[in-house]
């Protein structure tokens, strides 16, 4: 909780400090923020070496074990990237405030309760944390109507699924007396429930909730707008960081809690995992804005990542199908928030005064232009489609191992087969960059903040693509969910 | 030196490209010196490999082993390990040479980003090597897709008028069978660890496990391999991509494409398809179905090659028909037709390779592939339609070359597995000799035909340089075969004695260790 603490108090000072800075001093708030979480990551990190087997708070609501820390650490990366990606940006569209960064941080506060609460309650208020914080960075750019009509969509659509979720999280309570996970999976564990009406009901309303957050198809309708509605680097923000947090929250609910119902979810997981994937990828294929391109190229990813939910839901927790499978999970997540992020950045920097640059066309000639950031754009459109060495393969072979090893080979043939399609939106956005004449030749100016986020992303993608042993390692350590002696104190 | 030979192979290209990034993009020259110099670097350095090859060729297993299978990625049973056998070992020799041939053809044929192009160039080279070598299907893996990024880039911005087309449809064509590829390893990865509770990725390991799987398993994974593979060799009805991207390809593109890439698809068959599922491979349905598709391959290659109006695109076609009878070879599954098939696919590589450079010399001069364009060349330019005349006798399998050394090897497994195939392949043979002569006439024979074409010159140094080791290469095969039948064997017989070993009940006996090769000289014929 340390973290969390601070990170708010970070975010209550630098809405302060925006008060009294003049504006060409505004990179202070972006500095602050940034600081902000490098602390944050250290308190992390202190955490992490003085509690070893994990921790319970607040009267058993908040469980820091090994998952939390793994996916805290993804949350700051995330967070200090997109920092690092604002700030010329924002300059640039001229709406830089304090606000932007305090927002920032709150949403990773929200994100953090998401990923170590295992109290219903806790869970619903950091998802709405972040959710709120997430709107008004969506509509930050205030003279933008597409950026007030993305905001206006993802408010409506996600205050409605945050209801329904909210619905299905009482039923819960009812059904349990008690809104600690733990107990709630204790209720459900008694074989007669998976025929009991109101438990289907009360999963079934939970599950749109967190599936409209992970915006699986077909809850998926606010992401293409949102995405691309968006200030770029908040949708880079938004497509890695808050994916991260609902898979969290996903996983902490369905498998944490909702384990005994599993014979019941997965097949729901599987239509919704195909769906996702089919309408995500055709749907992609003919997107001319890149970031609405990358937002179906998130759903589709989604999909992916629930094959490897599908592998977990039909293996024993011991088997290898189950334990690659959230080792996919996690580690889609990693690479993904990389390799995103990467592409986001890129896309980011083509925003100048007298272009928006988010059409493909405007990526045309971009070696010429910026050759570097080509093809480290290059090396992110490759990793995306999931290209050895590059990073993104990892996910992918996670995914499809698992699937694999819990018998599912339909499903990876699948898989396998849409992946051919991102393969090719991606190339779409590569062939402009790298084949098409450019319409301007003068070089493109790109800040500091924006080569380190571009830097720190590639450098990611292509270490855990060539070397992925240490990070593999250390998501087999953040396995260590189910082996916190304190959550076995507790279902005992 | 001995023991990280095969990486310093491997990675010398890389470290070439990585060279020339630091090289200013404005010295063109000074871009094309090194660049050639590493790709010569990068064939010289594979040179020693042959008298340490050859020492050891008769001795069973993989050679100058590298890494051991988990030192990479522990976690998940992958290991940065190389080796290699006869097979492999001819490849790679082919390989470098291509390279090397390949990068010097390009010196005024790329004049645009020049410095990207040679880049890019290295970068496949150690992505082909990486191939060959691999001992990890992991590692194997990575190499085989990451090789496709440069070639798709080589196509797409130095190609032709449908470069964009032909880059797409090749990178994604590829990558279909790719990742069904991807799903037959995983699969053999885990039951590996089904059979004997370990997590590996080691190629040799996996030999050990793969043939028991039961049949109706092992059929699908065979499938899945066997998609990835006819892709790459290409088969028919899987060549689709082939005329696009080796006709819009830059010359030295194609000459990669044609004289390496293809290559993979009959490696990994050799390598993989037949080793890892004998009883899939032998029974008698399956294995008709492949012979079936190879001879459909051959005839139907030569018959369209017949028709072609642009040379880039006849000589494409010509490689699908040569490539059935590699196939061919393979699946008659003994020993004759294995070593005649591996070694017509160096056959291939060099005749093949030679062919699109000559293709690309008129090109360079006339920027026009259009056969009716041309006609009465060798008035013009003599020396190169020698070397041309060479170079397509040895394609189409005259005596004394070494196609024929190839093709004919390969008929004999075939006849005597079953004399029918040989009897439907033996057309291609004529065929082939067809529509190169018919070609060779239409722009060489008689008399100047066109005016532009008189003031051609003939080759300059350079270019007969790129030649010159081609030549001796289809002399020296075609004289005097024995050292690469030699060096054939003991990895031929092995293969062919685990598909004897775990052969289908009512397949026939297709396994003859044939002590043919050591009397497969020119004297005895």
């Amino acid at each position: 909780m340390l973290p969390m603490v601070e990170l708010t108090i970070f975010a209550l000072g630098i809405l302060l400090i925006d008060l009294m800075v003049p504006r060409e001093w505004k990179w202070i708030n972006a500095a602050g923020a940034f600081v902000g979480v490098l602390f944050a990551a250290f308190c992390v990190w202190r955490i992490q070496s003085e509690l070893p087997r994990g921790a319970v708070g607040f009267y058993n609501s908040l469980l820091v074990d090994r998952f939390a820390i793994y996916f805290w650490y993804l949350f700051l990366a995330g967070a200090a990237i997109a920092i690092l990606m604002s700030v010329r940006y924002l300059e640039v569209e001229d709406e830089h405030h304090g606000e932007y960064y305090a927002l920032l941080l709150l949403s990773v506060v929200g994100m953090m309760c998401m990923a170590a609460g295992i109290d219903i309650v806790l869970i619903f208020i950091g998802l709405e944390l972040m959710a709120i914080s997430t709107y008004v960075l969506v509509g930050f750019l205030r003279r933008d109507l597409r950026s007030n009509e993305a905001a206006l969509k993802y408010m409506l659509l996600g205050a409605f699924s945050s209801g329904i979720f909210a619905y299905g999280l009482s039923l819960f309570y009812g059904l349990s007396g008690g809104t600690n996970l733990v107990v709630i999976a204790r209720a459900v564990s008694a074989p007669q429930n998976l025929r009991n009406p109101v438990v289907v009901i009360a999963l079934l309303t939970t599950m749109t909730g967190l599936l409209f957050k992970i915006a699986a198809v077909p809850f998926h309708q606010w992401a293409p707008d949102a995405y691309e509605g968006a200030p770029t680097s908040i949708t880079g923000f938004m497509s890695v960081a808050v994916k991260a947090a609902a898979w969290a929250m996903l996983l902490r609910i369905l498998v944490f809690g909702l384990w005994p119902l599993r014979s019941v979810y997965t097949p729901v997981i599987v239509v919704v995992a195909i769906a996702t994937m089919t309408g995500a990828n055709f749907a992609a294929l003919t997107q001319t804005n890149t970031k609405r391109l990358l937002a179906y190229s998130s759903i589709a990813h989604v999909g992916y990542m629930l094959l490897a939910l599908v592998a977990m839901g039909t293996s024993q927790p011991g088997s290898p199908g189950f334990s690659d499978g959230f080792k996919g999970i996690l580690i889609y997540l990693l690479v993904y928030t990389f390799m995103n992020l990467g592409a986001f950045a890129v896309i980011t920097s083509l925003r100048q005064r007298n272009v928006i640059g988010d059409e493909i066309d405007d990526m045309a000639g971009l070696y010429r232009r910026a050759p570097v950031e080509a093809v480290l754009m290059l090396l992110f459109l490759l990793s995306l489609a999931g290209i050895p060495p590059a990073a993104g393969f990892l996910g992918k072979y996670y995914v499809f191992l698992s699937l694999i090893e819990s018998g599912h080979y339909g499903l990876a043939s699948l898989g396998v087969l849409y992946s051919l399609f991102g393969l090719y939106y991606y190339l779409k956005i590569a062939n402009a960059m790298l084949m098409r004449a450019p319409m301007e030749t003068e070089r493109l100016p790109v800040s500091l903040g924006m080569r380190c986020a571009v830097g720190v992303t590639a450098l990611g993608t292509m270490v855990i693509g060539v070397y992925p042993e240490p990070f593999i390692r250390g998501v087999n350590w953040s396995l260590g969910i189910v082996q916190s002696p304190h959550v076995a104190a507790m279902v005992k | 030196m001995q023991s990280h030979i095969l990486s310093i192979i491997l990675f010398t290209p890389l470290v070439g490209g990585l060279v020339l990034l630091f090289v200013p993009k404005e010295n063109k020259d000074a871009l094309r010196w090194i660049a050639n110099i590493f790709a010569l670097g990068g064939f010289l350095i594979s040179l020693p490999l042959v008298p340490m090859f050859w020492a050891q060729r008769f001795e069973p297993g993989f050679k100058f082993l590298e890494g051991t299978p988990n030192n990479w990625i522990p976690s998940i049973g992958a290991g940065y390990n190389l080796g290699i056998d006869g097979i492999s070992f001819l490849l790679i020799m082919l390989t470098t040479l291509l390279g090397w041939i390949s990068i010097l053809s390009s010196w005024t044929a790329i004049e645009i980003r020049v410095k990207e192009y040679y880049v890019w160039f290295l970068v496949l080279q150690t992505g082909m090597l990486g191939v060959f070598m691999a001992l990890d299907f992991f590692l194997f893996f990575v190499f085989w897709e990451a090789m496709l990024v440069p070639m798709y880039l080589l196509i797409g911005i130095w190609g032709g008028p449908r470069k964009l087309y032909a880059a797409i449809k090749f990178f994604l064509y590829t990558l279909f069978g790719s990742v069904l590829m991807l799903l037959g390893i995983l699969f053999l990865y885990f039951h590996h660890h089904t059979v004997l509770g370990v997590f590996t990725f080691s190629i040799p390991e996996l030999y050990k496990t793969a043939p028991q799987i039961p049949f109706h398993y092992a059929i699908w994974l065979f499938v899945a391999f066997f998609i990835g593979f006819a892709i790459k060799v290409p088969m028919f009805p899987f060549h689709t991509w082939l005329p696009d991207a080796h006709v819009e390809a830059p010359t030295a593109g194609s000459v990669i494409l044609a004289g390496v890439l293809l290559k993979m698809g009959t490696y990994g068959f050799v390598r993989f398809s037949l080793p890892f599922f004998p009883a899939v491979v032998s029974h008698p349905k399956v294995q008709s179905w492949m012979i079936g598709i190879s001879l459909v391959g051959i005839i139907y290659g030569a018959l369209v090659s017949l028709m072609q109006k642009d040379m880039k695109k006849l000589v494409a076609y010509s490689s699908v028909s040569h490539l059935g009878f590699c196939t061919l070879g393979i699946f008659a599954l003994n020993s004759m037709g294995l070593s005649g098939s591996v070694l017509q696919q160096i056959n291939h590589g060099i005749s093949t390779g030679a062919l699109f450079l000559i293709v690309g010399i008129l090109y360079e001069r006339r920027h026009t592939r259009e056969i009716a364009e041309y006609g009465g060349i060798s008035n013009v330019m003599p020396v190169y339609a020698t070397i041309t005349m060479i170079m397509f006798l040895s394609s189409m399998g005259l005596p004394l070359l070494n196609g024929f050394v190839g093709e004919f090897t390969i008929l004999q497994g075939a006849f005597t597995a079953n004399w029918r195939w040989a009897a439907w392949a033996a057309p291609g043979v004529v065929l082939a000799a067809a529509y190169l002569l018919w070609l060779y006439q239409r722009v060489f024979f008689g008399t100047v035909t066109n005016p532009k074409n008189e003031k051609l010159h003939d080759l300059t140094p350079r270019e007969i340089l790129t030649f010159v080791p081609l030549i001796i290469m289809a002399l020296w095969i075609g004289l005097y075969p024995k050292p690469f039948f030699q060096i054939l064997e003991q990895p031929v017989n092995q293969i062919v004695q685990t598909i004897h070993d775990n052969s289908n009940a009512n397949a026939p006996v297709n396994a003859q260790a044939a002590p043919a090769p050591s009397s497969r000289s020119k004297a005895s014929n």
